[in-house]
């Protein structure tokens, strides 16, 4: 084991994976010269050289179009969007054509597309989306959201081994604040398994990426014993987890930093409604970011990310209830 | 702008992804005058080098973290004025003047604006959940609903700690853990409000049933007990006596338990049996078992033989096939046929159905058995597979037995029921009339059927017509 960042544990992944495997490569804005906008993939070109450390041009589309091509001619390619925000402009890519190849032609699409995304550094509406719903609605994609530097690496192997395009979306916030014992050999971590975070018995949080932390922090300020499930990944997500969270508790907070009106909480509360509705003893409550763009603004961005106050206070309110 | 409060100098947010930074050197030391914006320390983090200008003007009080040093971001580095510093912008440099030069016009700003991290309570996103009950009738949760339901605890027995005195589940399960569910039956024995008041007339019903039955003039009962309410009884947990263990009911045999006794509520079950000489079946079976086996891996059953020929009967019989709905009769054209399994561990019984049973001959019907059979034994069936049966099919004759009343699988009317086939003595009367006791395949068929629905004669017919083809029929027929 090493103490790593969640940066340092991504690194170490693709890196672990780029030794392991010739197929697999990197391609992105910035990824190899100046070793990434964050600095994931410092060294990288140095060590695997130019060809399999891509610097590309200015264009999502063709970073897309690319990594897509070169995974159906049986490449591992793992690109990268310098922010979340910028896959709009991959979106006829990465959702006409990536996500049906497989059910279009019956060939697989093994990519994996990184996603630095989340907020709380005032980047303003193009630096700091969660766009993970927009997504985990679209079939054929995968979409993984690590919350702790051991399950990214475990993730980001996962993603590169598996068949399908994987979305990668690693939350800017943890890069270097987050720090964890990370295995140093090769492993995997399961998509589509969730992570109980802590476990509880009066509530239940369900959450995914920074926001564990967030509702981890406001667990410690509630007299209540209060279950965080993490998902890890939204698709495919661990329902049998949150109901079996949910059976415990009866009651259930759904906690995400994207917007509100079609975040994946909703199809979240959804399902706890139509699957465990005999077992809740209070209305599933929603805490998410409202339906707005991300304000630059300091003060404006923390009365739009859900705080550690605004989870204590609907926690308070569940047990209350 | 001067700083006539002090001002803290943190490190600053060098990035989106930057939580930390270290001091490489200051360029103002403490005493020194600085002016806002200009360049005051260099920090390095792992993306960038850069100068920190001073937030504000002023005389530097304190520098709180050394050169060399890694902070995280938001860490105060250093302080500007306030206090004993100089204020003024005027002022030249006064290392540690004695008092302010002159009283600052301006009433003190109570926040620095140049403040990196202005403490922002965040606004509420939402309105907190109203959990008053809006028709002023107390809440019930689901889980409590449920909860209640199970142990036969009424909730408004329950002491309520949750928003507005409202029952939590956390109540309930105490209540009953506490054994209160037993102790609290005498209250709600008497007209017992059930939540609603409309369900009334129903809930008289079910209780004046069992009472008429149940006590003869003979001995009048004890009072108090008399009109305890049928769920009071299960709310006592079962205790075992010396010698006894307990086990609790799986879902099935509930839900099986449930089933019997409502058919038995509903239907007026009444059982016809008949005799059937087998011996052609089993020379028929005997002859395509081989067949059958080799070319499709199936074997013909005597089960399927009497499907074939109770589904052939039926068309003649449709009210056999029927279903009282709402005083309407009603009848199809066509059968799907359940047959009762018996589960592998011996305590379930499940049954599946082949749908459409009218089209399929003695091959399909084998097949179709063999299917649901195996998938019920393996847990695979589907909703579908036990929906939807209009007549069924029960075999306890595997064990021998040649006699039996079977229940009706509700709502349809009518359950035939096969025995085991055993060789006996029996008359036949040859073709010139003569009589003569030859061993025959003999089995009993039984049909229990709905009396409301279904007479004596007409079930009577049915079975005759059933043997009729069971003991004439060749292969062709099947």
């Amino acid at each position: 084991m090493a103490e790593m960042t969640y940066l340092q544990a991504i690194s170490d992944g693709l890196r672990t994976e780029m030794r392991r495997d010739r197929r697999v490569f990197v391609l992105g804005e910035d990824v190899g010269v100046y070793g990434g906008a964050f600095k994931v993939t410092l060294g990288f070109q140095e060590e695997f050289g130019s060809w399999r450390v891509i610097d590309t041009p200015l264009s999502e589309t063709a970073i897309m179009a690319g990594a897509t091509g070169a995974a159906l001619m049986g490449m591992r390619p793992v690109a990268e969007m310098q922010f979340a925000d910028f896959v709009s402009c991959a979106w006829d890519h990465l959702v006409t054509v990536a996500a049906k190849q497989r059910w279009r032609a019956g060939t697989p699409v093994p990519f994996v597309l990184r996603l630095p995304s989340g907020g709380g550094f005032s980047g303003g509406p193009f630096h700091s989306q969660n766009p993970e719903s927009s997504f985990a609605h679209i079939p054929g994609l995968k979409c993984v959201c690590p919350a702790t530097p051991e399950d990214a690496k475990g993730l980001i192997i996962a993603a590169i081994e598996d068949p399908n395009p994987v979305l990668f979306f690693e939350h800017k916030h943890l890069y270097r604040r987050i720090k964890g014992e990370v295995p140093e050999e090769r492993y995997t971590v399961p998509i589509g398994k969730a992570r109980i975070h802590r476990e509880g018995t009066d509530v239940s949080v369900i959450t995914w990426g920074a926001m564990v932390y967030t509702a981890e922090e406001a667990a410690s300020q509630v007299d209540a014993s209060v279950e965080i499930v993490d998902l890890r990944s939204v698709m495919p997500w661990d329902k049998q987890a949150v109901l079996e969270s949910v059976r415990k508790t009866s009651k259930v907070l759904v906690l995400h930093e994207d917007t509100r009106s079609g975040g994946f909480g909703g199809e979240i509360a959804a399902t706890i409604a139509e699957e465990a509705f005999e077992d809740l003893d209070a209305p599933v409550r929603r805490i998410t970011a409202p339906d707005t763009p991300v304000p630059f603004s300091p003060v404006l961005e923390k009365a739009f990310i859900p705080q550690v106050e605004d989870v204590a206070r609907g926690l308070r309110e569940l047990v209350d209830y | 702008m001067s700083a006539h409060t002090a001002v803290d100098v943190v490190m600053p947010q060098m990035g989106v992804s930057v939580s930390e930074g270290t001091i490489t050197k200051w360029l103002k030391q403490v005493g020194d005058q600085v002016e806002a914006d200009e360049t005051l320390l260099e920090i390095s983090t792992d993306k960038v080098d850069t100068e920190v200008p001073s937030p504000a003007s002023g005389v530097v009080t304190e520098i709180l973290v050394p050169e060399g040093e890694t902070v995280d971001v938001g860490t105060v580095l250093a302080r500007i004025g306030g206090e004993g510093g100089a204020a003024a912008p005027a002022a030249p440099a006064a290392p540690a003047p004695a008092e302010p030069a002159a009283p600052a016009p301006e009433p003190p700003a109570p926040e620095p604006a140049a403040a990196p991290e202005p403490v922002a309570a965040s606004a509420p996103q939402d309105e907190p959940a109203e959990a008053e009950p809006s028709n002023g009738k107390p809440f019930i949760s689901p889980v409590v609903a449920r909860i209640a339901g199970e142990h036969g605890v009424d909730p408004s027995a329950v002491p309520g700690t949750g928003t507005g005195g409202r029952v939590t589940k956390k109540d309930i399960l105490a209540f009953i853990e506490s054994g209160g569910a037993a102790a609290a039956q005498p209250a709600p024995a008497a007209p017992a409000e059930p939540a609603a008041p409309e369900p009334q007339p129903v809930q008289e019903q079910v209780q004046a049933a069992p009472a008429v039955p149940q006590q003869p003039p003979a001995a009048p009962p004890p009072p108090p007990p008399v009109r305890e309410p049928a769920v009071a009884a299960s709310a006592e947990p079962a205790r075992a006596e010396q010698g006894e263990v307990l086990e609790p009911m799986s879902a099935m045999r509930r839900g099986i338990a449930e089933h019997m006794r409502r058919s038995l509520d509903t239907s007026a079950h009444v059982t016809s049996a008949i005799e059937v000489d087998m011996t052609g079946v089993v020379a028929v079976r005997a002859k395509l078992k081989r067949q059958y086996e080799q070319a499709y891996g199936v074997n013909p059953t005597y089960l399927a033989f009497v499907a074939r020929a109770a589904v052939d009967t039926l068309r003649d019989y449709p009210w056999v096939n029927g279903e009282l709905r709402d005083g309407q009769i009603v009848t199809r054209n066509f059968v799907n046929l359940g047959f009762a399994v018996e589960l592998a561990d011996g305590k379930g019984l499940i049954v599946p159905v082949v749908k459409n049973a009218e089209t399929l001959n003695l091959l399909g019907l084998a097949k179709g058995i063999a299917d649901i059979a195996a998938r019920a034994r393996s847990k695979q069936l589907l909703p579908d597979d036990v929906a939807g049966g209009t007549f069924t099919i029960t075999n306890p004759g595997g064990y021998g037995t040649f006699h039996g009343t079977p229940v009706i699988s509700q709502p349809q009317a009518a359950i035939l029921g096969t025995y085991a086939i055993v060789k006996r003595p029996w008359v036949v009367t040859d073709e010139s009339g003569a009589d003569a006791i030859a061993i025959r395949s003999m089995m009993n068929l039984t049909l229990t059927y709905d009396h409301r629905l279904i007479d004596g004669a007409l079930a009577g017919r049915f079975l005759r017509d059933l043997r009729e083809r069971l003991q004439t029929w060749g292969e062709s027929e099947y």
